[in-house]
């Protein structure tokens, strides 16, 4: 079988963001990007099935500007067989996403996609869905757990009050939580390796999806700083000063 | 046109979520009808018919409700979302799952994590993990948005209840099929809506540990919260964490405890009204968000902090 895997370039999660002066995004230029936290466990999810030998390719895919050939060869580096990078201008909201990455199924024929729960810079948690619902296939959101069958997936999902286990029919759409496993440590060989290994760009007009941003971006903001607060020296401070001063004992 | 909100429950409760999510769909719109799609769940459809601010209970029962899968809640949704302008739903594990499934087959865009109305068509809403708020303008004739429920007040219900209208079940889908669920068993109250959190992290050692914040929450009435570094430890269970990507809360008062205050971590708590940080290392990030905060040993302070609590309280 075939995985198809989308990774997204984002702001290292370590970076603290500033929001830039004229409220138009947050300042991206000199600042550490890396591969989307949750997209790095699903590449590692991905090598984990093939290495269990249930699947015979994975195909990572990044959308977006040049720059995100890195993200590809870091898939690639950690195990990922070829890679696709769909280029484009303009900044995509998780529906244009969907869509393109629709028209990467349609292309490539995955019988699974495994992608991220959510990026951590638009926090949205949409995509993976709406390419299931675009596709007409289920989706098993926030998975901890895959275990690969015939002709079905069943994924141990993380919900509010505890786990929920689904079975989907294949082929389908899973997106990865941070419990699905620990994403592996690249070693300089494999990036060495990586070089080598297939890397094809095109662009989204090129297969034929338009996209139009249904949002826009009006204002982006600091939120209200929190005012700074206090030390105590004891227990017996803090528990005096939660009673009488903030009152919310 | 109206709001269709969706209704979380369990078959025999409406979620808390649910309530808050009615509230903004109120400050939206005067119409405002709810889903209760459910198994066995006239009692949830009842409550919803008495919330202030509903005009329309849709009822919907099916034996493939009883734990709806996301493609059968969107096929159910869907259909009705023609009559509305606007979908809401709790931005919870339950509203993440089906909604973005409903706004692709409607071909519109999603507003995820509501936390601010500005306009019938402007919306706020977080994101760099709450280290920004992004104000969006939706250009699409249905907007599919998910509500934060920290973000707004639980609607009250009233005396008065309003028509619950019966709506035919779809037909259940073979794309996908819940196998089992596993949930967590707490006394203690539900930790999106608790008024106090007390909150652990890998500081705290181990699971024995974390029976002296137990202890604490206990006298407290608390909720119990984890850092993700706890929770991957295997001090406590997973949905025991707040943070980016576990759940949000805004209590009242939030206690942390061993835990240093990653950015993930802070995305989850920073509204809390009063945060208290225990921590031993003088330079750990949780003292900047933190309203009081005590240097201390937390195996010292902790069994202190329920002594003291056990005075104060008794007065």
């Amino acid at each position: 079988m075939k995985i198809l895997v989308p990774v997204k370039r984002v702001i290292d999660y370590n970076v603290r963001v500033r929001v830039k002066a004229d409220g138009s995004g947050v300042e991206t230029a000199n600042v550490k990007m890396s591969m989307n936290p949750f997209d790095e466990l699903a590449v590692e999810e991905a090598i984990r099935l093939k290495e269990a030998g249930r699947v015979e390719a994975i195909v990572a895919v990044s959308i977006g500007a040049p720059a995100c050939r890195e993200t590809l060869r870091t898939a690639l580096a950690m195990g990922a067989d070829r890679a696709l990078l769909v280029t484009t201008e303009s900044e995509l909201q998780p529906l244009d996403v969907a869509k393109v990455l629709k028209a990467v199924v349609g292309q490539e024929a995955p019988e699974l996609v495994i992608m991220g729960k959510q990026a951590i810079d638009d926090d949205c948690n949409q995509t993976g869905q709406m390419l299931a619902a675009l596709l007409g296939w289920g989706q098993g959101t926030f998975a901890c757990g895959v275990a690969l069958a015939e002709d079905s997936v069943t994924v141990t999902r993380e919900i509010d009050g505890g786990n929920q286990t689904v079975r989907l029919k294949l082929p389908a759409v899973v997106t990865a939580d941070l419990r699905l496993n620990e994403p592996r440590y690249i070693k300089l060989p494999n990036i060495m390796k990586a070089k080598q290994k297939p890397l094809q760009s095109m662009t989204v007009q090129e297969l034929g999806v338009e996209v139009a941003a249904r949002l826009k971006t009006l204002q982006v903001s600091e939120p209200p700083p929190r005012r700074s607060g206090v030390k105590v020296s004891s227990v017996a401070e803090l528990v005096d000063k939660l009673h009488n001063e903030a009152k919310v004992l | 046109m109206g709001v269709l909100v969706i209704a979380e429950h369990d078959n025999a409760t409406l979620a808390g979520a649910t309530l808050s999510a009615i509230t903004a769909a109120v400050r939206l719109d005067d119409a405002v009808q709810v889903l209760v799609a459910g198994h066995g769940c006239r009692a949830v459809a009842e409550a919803a018919a008495r919330v202030q601010g509903v005009s329309l209970v849709r009822h919907s029962e099916a034996a493939h409700y009883a734990r709806p899968t996301a493609e059968d809640l969107a096929a159910l949704v869907v259909d009705l979302a023609a009559d509305f302008t606007y979908v809401l739903a709790p931005a919870s594990t339950f509203g993440k799952n089906f909604l973005p499934r409903v706004a692709a087959i409607l071909d519109v865009a999603m507003i995820s994590d509501l936390i601010r109305i500005e306009g019938p068509d402007r919306f706020v809403r977080p994101i760099y993990a709450g280290n920004a708020v992004a104000t969006v303008q939706s250009t699409d004739p249905i907007k599919v948005v998910s509500v934060r429920a920290t973000a707004f007040d639980a609607a009250p219900s009233g005396a008065t209840a309003v028509p619950i209208e019966a709506l035919e079940a779809k037909p259940h889908s073979d794309l996908a099929e819940v196998l089992a669920e596993q949930l967590t068993q707490s006394e203690r109250p539900e930790l999106t809506a608790a008024e106090i959190v007390v909150a652990g992290g890998r500081g705290m050692g181990s699971a024995e540990g974390f029976r002296l914040l137990e202890e604490i929450a206990d006298r407290l009435g608390a909720a119990i919260g984890a850092s993700r570094a706890a929770v991957d430890a295997g001090y406590v269970p997973n949905d025991y964490q707040v943070g980016q990507t576990g759940k949000i809360v805004a209590p009242k008062l939030y206690i942390a405890v061993g835990i240093s205050g990653a950015i993930q971590h802070l995305a989850g708590m920073k509204d809390a009204k009063v945060v208290v940080a225990i921590n031993k290392d003088e330079a750990a990030p949780i003292f900047q968000v933190a309203d009081y905060a005590l240097v201390a040993d937390l195996f010292q302070a902790l069994p202190e902090l329920g002594a003291e609590l056990k005075r104060v309280l008794a007065k």
